[in-house]
């Protein structure tokens, strides 16, 4: 339903430049990696894609209209929802209300609060607690949940597997490999590169505000990747 | 690259210039006695003690990140001393000038370490509720209570036996003091303190891991910014011959109308100040028949400048030009490595290898 | 007896003085900001009621009509076109703003209504009075006005937690960011934060334009009663702001019982002994 694309990209935090010039195509229905060593710039560009940084018009599209530097809280309303890195759940919020939170300003569609209990079991036991008084993982789906109340089109997913233990990381991909098949266009960023490679349909590697990279993932080596995340 | 040499400059031309337009600004100051003009020495008075309260107040706030609405606390409690010094201990009022100021700064450190356990808009007004109290105190003491009182005839003979005598020297003192605070400031972040303190307000927490105690340094910022505070207060009420607690601790003048001045001529520059008072007296000599409304003008002008020029009228202006008067920054150059870095005019100039920060 | 009736008295002047700081702790609590210019607010209230009064020989109760939805879009327009551009890491602009703010409402006030003290008109309920016992008597109005300060933060408190408005203050306050990125408009949610605050700040400078006598430089001394119930209640919890309302109502009471002249003052001190032992206030929420 809906492609997003950034031509041209440049950020700034103040005087120090993040980004140069960064193409990418989020195809429609796709799922894209975004790996990169960490300060590559990986979460400039979700930042940009969502309106959290200002950049100028014509740096990204949706759909080939421009919407770079709109306000962020307009992009739930054209399908992107985005589970930040670090989680970010409100904690003077319950679970439930994060959720509910996340449906603010939601478009139709199949999520509700329901099936978001059922397809993260164990959430529903606690929807009366804190969001920030569960563990790493159900942290997580509580982020993603909150994402897939606005019924989204794009699921822009930051740093998800950051600090979980490899057991829990490994079933939140099996739920992300599921929403893939429903239809959804996700981007995972990752610094775990074998990880996102594995699910991905098209990489994008980034190193020091440039894309050092890009091809569809069953079409890389996984030591060209490595070459260009490191560097080397 | 390992050759290079990098040298630490500090003047620049127009700084220079600039320090001859300010010598020569004194010494006219200085021959206006000579045209016996006095509305405008009683003026120039005025103008002399404003600009020292917004010197000490940017000092505070814009290089110590102490944002104070409490320092009529210190003027106000410098003012009183005076008059205490001078009615029971029987100095004269010249010498009871200085020593009004120490009180002041020793006062100021209890009520320095009870109000550092807030911060930033807390800060703010917990100091004012600390003046508050200082005004309620001097209205149970026996300095006239809360009708005031006025400095003893035979006092205000003790300084000159003439009127004429008296308002010269107090002239003289004013403008001692104008300069002593732009010499006081101007020094202070040239030595290391003033480095130490550029590192505590870019990042606190960074300074702190070079071994910056933030602490110190600010309480020695606020007890210093108190005593100089409290020695021109004691100076206005010289002048005015006559307190009382609501005059001598009122918010409006002593601390509102500093903090415009300083936000609107640019904090944390010490040109700021300068131009902030020129606005000041320029709104309030023109409005005068308007009653309060250069408060009114004086508010908006700096609700303005803060949605939409941050770095104050100076600032603004410096920035686009280029312009330092007081060149406090250092300016780090490469010079080709053959070359020994020589100071190009002589003034200021550091190799950076003896920079090295400040034991704090 | 006397000290019972002393005591009761500064109970209910505590009620006033909470109702004074929530605003000022509603406004901080979602946005983090301090507003300087919040007691000149509140006699702003009180004049505009005046004016309201004077205008349509209504009584004070009845000018609230007028007055509530004023200052409820006169804070959102503030919030939206001025202090939500002075909003960030700096906290300088938004507190020389405020302050400049209630440098013209004062000087504004004076030049309009000269420094004449004024007070509202309620009639004889003003000073009836109900006897508890043979010795004590409670002021009908001061008792009201008590209630009304509960009622004000039960309601507040419902907003909070059972709407959907509430959720998106909470959220804001937690993590602004985060807020947009779900969607939250977080520059409207801070203009209908204000047009609330201001809300209470219109309730608070009403009822106390009946109670005493304001004028336009009163603004300060208000402002100085709310932050201080605020700062002994703890920064953040609207009902630790109630409590610290009513230790400065008693303390003051209690001061102004031993000497007339010792009531602010005893206030003060009391402020500046809980900062000196307890510097988080007694229910603290948020971290200064």
């Amino acid at each position: 339903m809906s492609t997003i694309e950034t031509k041209g990209l440049t950020a700034y935090y103040g005087d120090f430049q993040a980004l140069f010039g960064v193409d990418i195509i989020l195809r429609d229905g796709e799922t894209t990696a975004i790996i990169g060593a960490n300060g590559a710039g990986k979460s400039t560009v979700m930042k940009a894609i969502t309106g959290l940084i200002k950049t100028s018009p014509e740096m990204v599209f949706i759909d080939g209209a421009p919407c770079g530097g709109r306000e962020a809280h307009t992009a739930i309303a054209s399908g992107i929802a985005m589970v930040p890195e670090g989680r970010r759940l409100f904690p003077s919020l319950t679970v439930e209300e994060n959720l509910l939170l996340g449906a603010h300003c939601a478009r139709k569609g199949p999520w509700t609060l329901e099936r978001v209990y059922e397809v993260f079991p164990g959430l529903k036991e606690r929807r009366r607690l804190s969001g920030t008084a569960l563990s790493g993982g159900q942290q997580q789906m509580v982020a993603i949940g909150r994402a897939l109340m606005s019924n989204p089109t794009s699921l822009l997913c930051d740093e998800i597997s950051l600090g979980l233990a490899p057991v829990i990381i490994e079933d939140l991909y099996r739920n992300i490999a599921k929403l893939k098949e429903e239809g959804l266009s996700i981007v995972i960023v990752e610094q775990d590169l074998v990880r996102a490679v594995s699910v991905a349909d098209r990489v994008y590697c980034l190193m020091e505000g440039r894309v050092s990279l890009e091809g569809r993932a069953d079409e890389m080596s996984l030591a060209a990747i490595r070459n260009a995340y490191f560097g080397v | 690259m390992t050759n290079q040499t990098y040298i630490v400059a500090r003047a620049t031309t127009a700084s220079k210039a600039a320090l001859v337009i300010m010598v020569s600004c004194v010494v006219v100051l200085l021959l206006v006695p000579l045209t016996g003009d006095r509305g405008s020495m009683r003026l120039i008075v005025e103008i002399c003690y404003f600009l020292a309260l917004a010197q000490m107040w940017n000092l505070l706030a814009g290089y110590a990140g102490l944002l104070s609405v409490g320092q009529q606390a210190f003027s106000g409690f410098g003012g009183y001393m005076l008059f205490a010094f001078v009615v029971y201990g029987g100095l004269s009022p010249l010498i009871s000038l200085p020593l009004a100021g120490i009180l002041a700064g020793i006062v100021s450190l209890p009520v320095a370490i009870l109000m550092f356990r807030l911060s930033g808009p807390y800060f703010a007004i917990g100091t004012w509720v600390t003046a508050e109290v200082f005004k309620l105190v001097f209205f149970e003491i026996p300095l006239g209570g809360g009708s005031g009182m006025s400095l003893p005839i035979q006092a205000i003979r003790d300084i000159s036996p003439t009127t004429e005598g008296r308002e010269l020297i107090i002239y003289l003192t004013a403008l001692a003091i104008a300069v002593g605070s732009v010499a006081l400031v101007y020094s202070m972040l040239r030595s290391r303190f003033g480095l130490a303190l550029t590192a505590v307000r870019d990042n606190e927490r960074a300074s702190a891991s070079v071994g910056i105690d933030s602490f110190r340094l600010k309480l020695g910022v606020f007890v210093t910014v108190a005593a100089f505070t409290g020695m021109v207060g004691a100076l206005i009420f010289l002048q005015k011959l006559r307190i009382s607690p609501g005059s001598a601790f009122d918010v409006m003048e002593w601390s509102a109308g500093i903090i415009f001045i300083v936000v609107i001529g640019g904090i944390g520059r010490i040109e700021g100040p300068f131009v902030g008072v020129a606005v000041y007296f320029l709104l309030r000599e023109t409005t005068a028949n308007y009653g309060a409304w250069y408060m009114i003008l004086l508010g908006l002008l700096a609700i303005v400048i803060m949605l939409f020029a941050r770095q104050g009228l100076w600032g603004f202006l410096a920035e686009r030009y280029r312009l330092t008067v007081f060149p406090i920054e250092r300016r780090v150059r490469t010079v080709e490595p053959v070359e020994k870095a020589k100071p190009s005019n002589g003034i200021s100039d550091t190799a950076i290898s003896n920079l090295s920060l400040p034991p704090f | 007896m006397e000290w019972i009736s002393t005591l009761l008295q500064g109970l209910l002047l505590g009620g006033v003085y909470s109702l004074f700081a929530i605003g000022l702790s509603l406004v901080f609590g979602v946005m983090r900001l301090v507003n300087i210019a919040h007691g000149d607010l509140i006699v702003l209230a009180s004049f505009t009621s005046y004016v309201v009064v004077q205008a349509l020989g209504v009584g004070p109760l009845m000018s609230l009509v007028i007055v509530l939805p004023t200052f409820f879009l006169f804070g959102y327009l503030v919030q939206l076109l001025v202090l939500n551009r002075t909003l960030g890491d700096d906290m300088l602009p938004p507190m020389i703003v405020t302050f400049g703010l209630s440098i013209v409402i004062q000087n504004a006030l004076f030049d309009v209504f000269t420094a004449d003290n004024r007070k509202l008109n309620l009639g004889p309920i003003e000073t009836a009075s109900f006897r508890l016992g043979n010795d004590i008597a409670i002021g009908i109005y001061p008792l009201a006005v008590f209630a009304i300060a509960i009622a004000t933060i039960v309601a507040l408190q419902a907003l909070f937690y059972n709407t959907k408005l509430g959720r998106e203050f909470r959220a804001t306050s937690d993590d602004a960011e985060a807020a947009r990125m779900m969607g939250i408009n977080t520059k409207r949610v801070f203009a209908v934060a204000t047009g609330i605050g201001m809300v209470v700040i219109a309730i608070a400078g009403v009822l106390m334009g009946v109670r005493t006598t304001f004028d336009p430089f009163s603004g300060p001394v208000r402002l100085l009663f709310a932050f201080e119930a605020v700062i002994i209640g703890g920064l953040g919890s609207i009902w630790g702001t109630l409590f610290g309302g009513i230790v400065l109502g008693l303390a003051q009471a209690i001061g102004g019982q031993i000497d007339p002249q010792f009531q602010i003052m005893t206030g003060h001190i009391v402020f500046l002994v809980v900062l000196l032992l307890r510097p988080t206030g007694f229910f603290p929420k948020v971290q200064h």
